[in-house]
């Protein structure tokens, strides 16, 4: 055939873009086409799959959005954590000459998608899923306010992860780090597939991160329950729509200067190249704008869950929740001044590295107000130590010394010993892993009753819990130690044999965090298969103070039968406390959105597009392009948006549930 | 007993060489002596904070009947007077420390001391480094003395070291940690370090910023000599057969990894003015040259032609898919011309008197035209017609 004709069809794919010379890659596709097609079958076989596309794929329930979030979230973990386990098991064995297992080119790729990975699709879905679920019965809502956008923006996020992952079997990922600062990440020093499947990822997911965000603020300001002003929100909520500014006003940042990279690369503009009057240092600039507020935007929430988790293990009130929410306030604010510390070492003058680096360490004071906070709120209750309140104690004694590390790494002229050093690495994995992800977990462990009905099993979450402390420590101590040794970041050989214990140690800290997610894992199947043993009839296991626990749990489809009147901010504890009574009568049909595929179809063109654009098959990105607008449009025409769920569905349901209280109460 | 279980830590930790934390540079360790102070400081806050949340987990467990439990107690403004200003506190002195070691360790900022005890005297003449980051590889041209080494540093201890820094493609860092903090080197724009080595050693320095493939191997040995024995490695260099002249550089500069030290008895005099305004090629306009010609107004529409197309891109031809094909632009001066330029040396050390509490002085600026000082930089005036 006319190799002309084969370009303009198939663009630069052809089949060496298969990794069939990479027998680590080779066997990884083995598995996960097994395990894919093993799914596939399963579905198949119990027939799910209209099952699956009318109640999850299409749904517009921001409580199922939340769930496939955190599932998006979690099996991406298992990507990352095995992008980070590579590069342990690498650093561990390239002494003394050995060039390890891993060659730069696969190396490279590795560490980049780890990080790339573990920011905006571990993390951020995990974040986004928990705020999703949390928020809308928190303060009272039926839904957030847009539900339609909430699933097109689940379904951008799972097409940028798709691209992500499809770079692993079909061409390759960046080999540039999490960042892609040009000029490497320019077309004429990384002219292949891998900076496009990373622009083209991060657009398509960011598209749905900032819709969310915009969905989510309007959700908080707009939806709350009668009675619940701003200084009587939950603190979680008040977190959550921080975050959510955040993401609105820093994600464009992120979409812009990913774009202007992409023109770069794609029509040789010269905004970041050497030449032509371009300056990478604009880049690494914009793209730190976006980048700090990002570290917010995962922690602000894990401190939401925070506050909510002790004061209700504490049994008490939380301290001091006026200086909580104008804390969490300050540290919004606060994140925008702060991105040049990132790079001190770019030559900037003494008063500029002073102001950010100044600037940087104020940001401690709140953060450290919200400590004491929660310490106080610890002082003179009653401290039920269950799983989230394990992970709370575990963050606060965690977290404290990422937070020192980082104001540490705040003063310039210790910056200039200390940037891009593995002390940098152990401190963000300190307040990362130790702040967000400990956070995630203990909002898993606390909300999961109320997703499911039932709990999550203590034993294997204790399990996963000392592995997790354990291993995270054994992982980056040694981290630390090393930075202090003048030891650089992404390193693939050494050639000083005094450092590998360091990193023997490190990887076995690696190996027991991987026992402690699979313990999580564990925790998931034996929890489900003892569900009846775990089973939560009253809709509050913990003896809560938030009105997500003032509805059954699971939650039925409308949240509330009725929209609850809040006097406090701890709202159901006001209500428990005053003797509240679950109305049984008068209930009245409910307004509801319709499911709609129109999310997944957007996303699925989406997708399509930045597979085309990656592999420049021009006719592929136009035609779904084309068919993106036309099905945008025409789900403008689209009126089956809503219905009402009839009185007597609300009577049958709020029955069974009076029925299930009456019968725990008699057990 | 748990003690002795962390014994062998202790002796890992003994055998270690943080050399962070002792380097052998009078600035570095400045940069260590801010480590410590700020860490200490930080500790004063963290230290209690860890202990109480130990101590309040354990005091109030539930199982604790005996401890007191307020459960609507909730405000208390002097606790909340003393959690906001403690660390306001410990932050204004960790501020003020900031603000006054940033300035005097800029590393833009000429030396005022040779170590604690010794002050900078005049015959103390810095030694100019010009350093470029290649791929990957380093390279060190010594303007004084015309010789370069690919790499291979070499000082003379107690002698405050000069450093211009700039890139061939990519952005690296450059980092002795023995010597000082690390400075980005970039490619077409230059980055300074000062820093002195109070100690004789051999001391590893390296790339701290990811730049490629080869990055692993981006490293060199910083020999911090005596004055005699400096001479002699000088000596040594000029002994060697090399040269490195504007061919040679463009063949160096091609990516290679791991590459062996190598010296060079003499170097382009313009070699490193041309690698930093990007014009090592021949034929190519530096950019001081387009500054300049941009600061008059610029070429205007004719400029446009005034490019050929690129052959060699560092690694290969390339451009983007969509894009016109790559292009370079034309030099007009010759080499001549450029070499009798004024030097572009607007930022010139500072004084050296004490610190005033201000930033650095701004380079000084004087605009070739009125009106190319708007806000419209580059727009021509448009009387000129």
């Amino acid at each position: 055939m006319n190799p002309d004709l084969i370009k303009m069809i198939f663009g630069r794919l052809n089949l060496d873009a298969l990794p069939l010379h990479e027998p680590i890659l080779v066997g990884t596709f083995a598995v996960v086409a097994t395990g894919g097609l093993a799914l596939f079958a399963i579905v198949t076989y119990f027939r799910l799959w209209t099952y699956l596309w009318r109640e999850w794929f299409t749904t517009v329930d921001h409580k199922r959005i939340g769930i496939m979030y955190m599932i998006l979230g979690i099996v991406m973990l298992l990507r990352g954590f095995a992008d980070a386990l590579m590069m342990r098991l690498q650093q561990a064995i390239a002494f003394n000459g050995s060039d390890g297992y891993l060659p730069a080119h696969h190396y490279d790729q590795v560490f980049t998608a780890h990080g790339v990975i573990m920011i905006f699709f571990v993390a951020m879905p995990l974040v986004t899923g928990l705020m999703n679920y949390v928020v809308p019965l928190q303060i009272g809502a039926r839904d957030v306010s847009f539900p339609f956008l909430n699933n097109f923006s689940f379904w951008m996020t799972v097409g940028g992860a798709v691209l992500v992952m499809m770079s692993l079997f079909v061409g390759e990922f960046a080999r540039t780090g999490w960042l892609a600062y040009p000029p490497l990440s320019n077309i004429g020093y990384s002219p292949d597939v891998g900076v496009d499947y990373y622009i083209w990822g991060l657009q398509v997911a960011g598209v749905g991160t900032t819709l969310s965000g915009i969905n989510l603020v309007c959700t908080i300001v707009k939806l709350r329950a009668p009675g619940m002003t701003m200084m009587k929100m939950p603190v979680f909520t008040w977190t959550s729509l921080c975050t959510n500014v955040l993401i609105v006003a820093s994600f464009p940042v992120l979409t812009a200067v990913l774009a202007l990279l992409s023109l770069d690369r794609y029509v040789g503009t010269n905004f970041f190249t050497n030449d032509f009057g371009g300056n990478p240092m604009m880049y690494v600039n914009l793209i730190w704008i976006w980048g700090h507020p990002e570290v917010y935007i995962l922690v602000l929430p894990a401190f939401g869950i925070f506050s909510e988790v002790t004061a209700t293990f504490s049994g008490k009130r939380l301290f001091g929740y006026t200086s909580m929410v104008y804390a969490t306030v300050v540290i919004t604010i606060l994140s925008y001044l702060v991105w040049l510390h990132h790079f001190f070492t770019m030559g900037s003058g003494a008063s500029v590295n002073s102001f950010f680096g100044i600037t940087t360490m104020i940001i401690s004071i709140p953060t450290g107000a919200k400590m004491f906070n929660w310490l106080f709120t610890m002082y003179r209750g009653r401290i039920r130590f269950e799983l989230p309140m394990m992970w709370t104690v575990a963050f606060m004694l965690t977290f404290v010394i990422g937070g020192m590390t980082g104001v540490l790494l705040a003063v310039p002229p210790a910056d200039f010993v200390l940037h891009n050093s593995l002390f940098l690495i152990a401190h963000f994995h300190n307040v990362i892993i130790g702040g967000v992800l400990f956070g995630l977990f203990a909002g898993i462990n606390y909300w999961f009753p109320k997703a499911f009905g039932f709990r999550l099993d203590p034993f294997w979450g204790k399990l996963s819990f000392w592995f997790w402390v354990s291993g995270f420590y054994f992982a980056f101590m040694p981290l630390y130690v090393l930075g202090l040794m003048g030891v650089t970041r992404r390193l693939r050989v050494f050639d000083d044999p005094s450092l590998q214990i360091w990193f023997v140690i490190a990887a076995f800290g690696a190996f027991l965090i991987l026992l402690g997610i699979g313990a999580m894992l564990v925790q998931f199947a034996v929890s489900i298969l003892r569900r009846e043993a775990l089973k939560d009839t009253t809709g509050d296991p913990w003896d809560a103070r938030t009105l997500e626990w003032a509805t059954s749990s699971p939650p039925p489809d409308y949240n509330f039968a009725f929209t609850p009147v809040v006097y406090d901010n701890d709202a159901w504890w006001d209500m428990k406390r005053r003797g509240y009574r679950r109305p049984l009568t008068g209930f009245k049909p409910i307004h509801m959105p319709s499911n709609t595929g129109t999310g997944i179809i957007l996303a699925g063109f989406a997708t399509v597009m930045g597979f085309a654009l990656i592999w420049y098959i021009w006719w592929l990105a136009a035609v779904s392009f084309v068919a993106l607008l036309a099905v945008a449009i025409g789900h403008t025409f689209n009126y089956h948006r809503d219905f009402h769920i009839p009185a007597d569905e609300v009577v049958r349901a709020e029955e069974a549930r009076t029925r299930v209280l009456v019968a725990g109460a008699q057990t | 007993m748990k003690l002795l279980a962390l014994l062998p830590f202790a002796a890992l930790l003994g055998g270690c060489d943080f050399v962070v934390l002792a380097p052998a540079g009078d600035v570095a360790i400045q940069q260590r002596d801010l480590v410590v102070i700020s860490t200490v400081l930080m500790l004063i806050i963290v230290l209690p904070v860890m202990a109480l949340t130990i101590f309040f987990a354990w005091r109030y467990r539930q199982s604790n009947t005996a401890a007191p439990y307020e459960p609507e107690w909730d405000h208390s403004t002097q606790l909340e007077l003393v959690i906001w200003s403690a660390p306001l506190l410990i932050i204004i002195c960790l501020g003020a420390l900031t603000w006054m070691g940033t300035h005097l360790l800029d590393p833009y900022r000429s030396l005022g001391r040779i170590a604690a005890d010794k002050p900078i005297e005049s015959k103390d003449a810095p030694l100019n480094v010009e350093v470029v980051a290649l791929d990957w590889k380093w390279l060190f041209i010594y303007p004084d003395y015309g010789v370069a080494a690919v790499n291979e540093l070499a000082a003379p201890v107690d002698r405050p070291i000069r450093f211009r820094i700039t890139a061939s493609s990519v952005m690296n860092s450059f980092y002795i940690p023995a010597l000082a903090g690390q400075i980005y080197a970039m490619p077409g724009m230059e980055t300074k370090l000062h820093a002195v080595a109070n100690k004789e050693g051999t001391y590893r320095g390296f790339s701290a910023n990811y730049s490629g493939a080869g990055f692993s191997g981006m490293h060199f040995e910083f020999k911090s000599l005596s004055s005699a024995d400096f001479d002699k490695w000088i000596g040594t260099a000029r002994a060697s057969g090399n040269m490195l002249g504007r061919t040679d550089y463009l063949q160096l500069e091609r990516p290679s990894q791991n590459d062996p030290v190598r010296l060079y008895r003499s170097v382009d005099r313009d070699l490193y003015k041309a690698i930093l305004n990007m014009c090592v090629e021949p034929g190519k306009m530096c950019m001081s040259e387009m500054m300049a010609i941009d600061a008059k107004g610029g070429l205007g529409r004719e400029g446009l032609n005034n490019t050929l197309p690129l052959t060699y891109d560092k690694y290969a031809r390339r451009g983007a898919p969509l894009g016109t094909e790559p292009t370079f632009v034309a030099g007009i001066c010759s080499m001549d011309e450029i070499k009798d330029a004024p030097s572009r040396d607007v930022l010139a050390p500072l004084d050296l008197t004490p610190l005033r509490g201000v930033g650095l002085k701004r380079p000084p600026f004087s605009p070739a035209h009125p009106s190319s000082t708007s806000l419209l930089l580059g727009q021509r005036p448009k009387s000129d017609s």
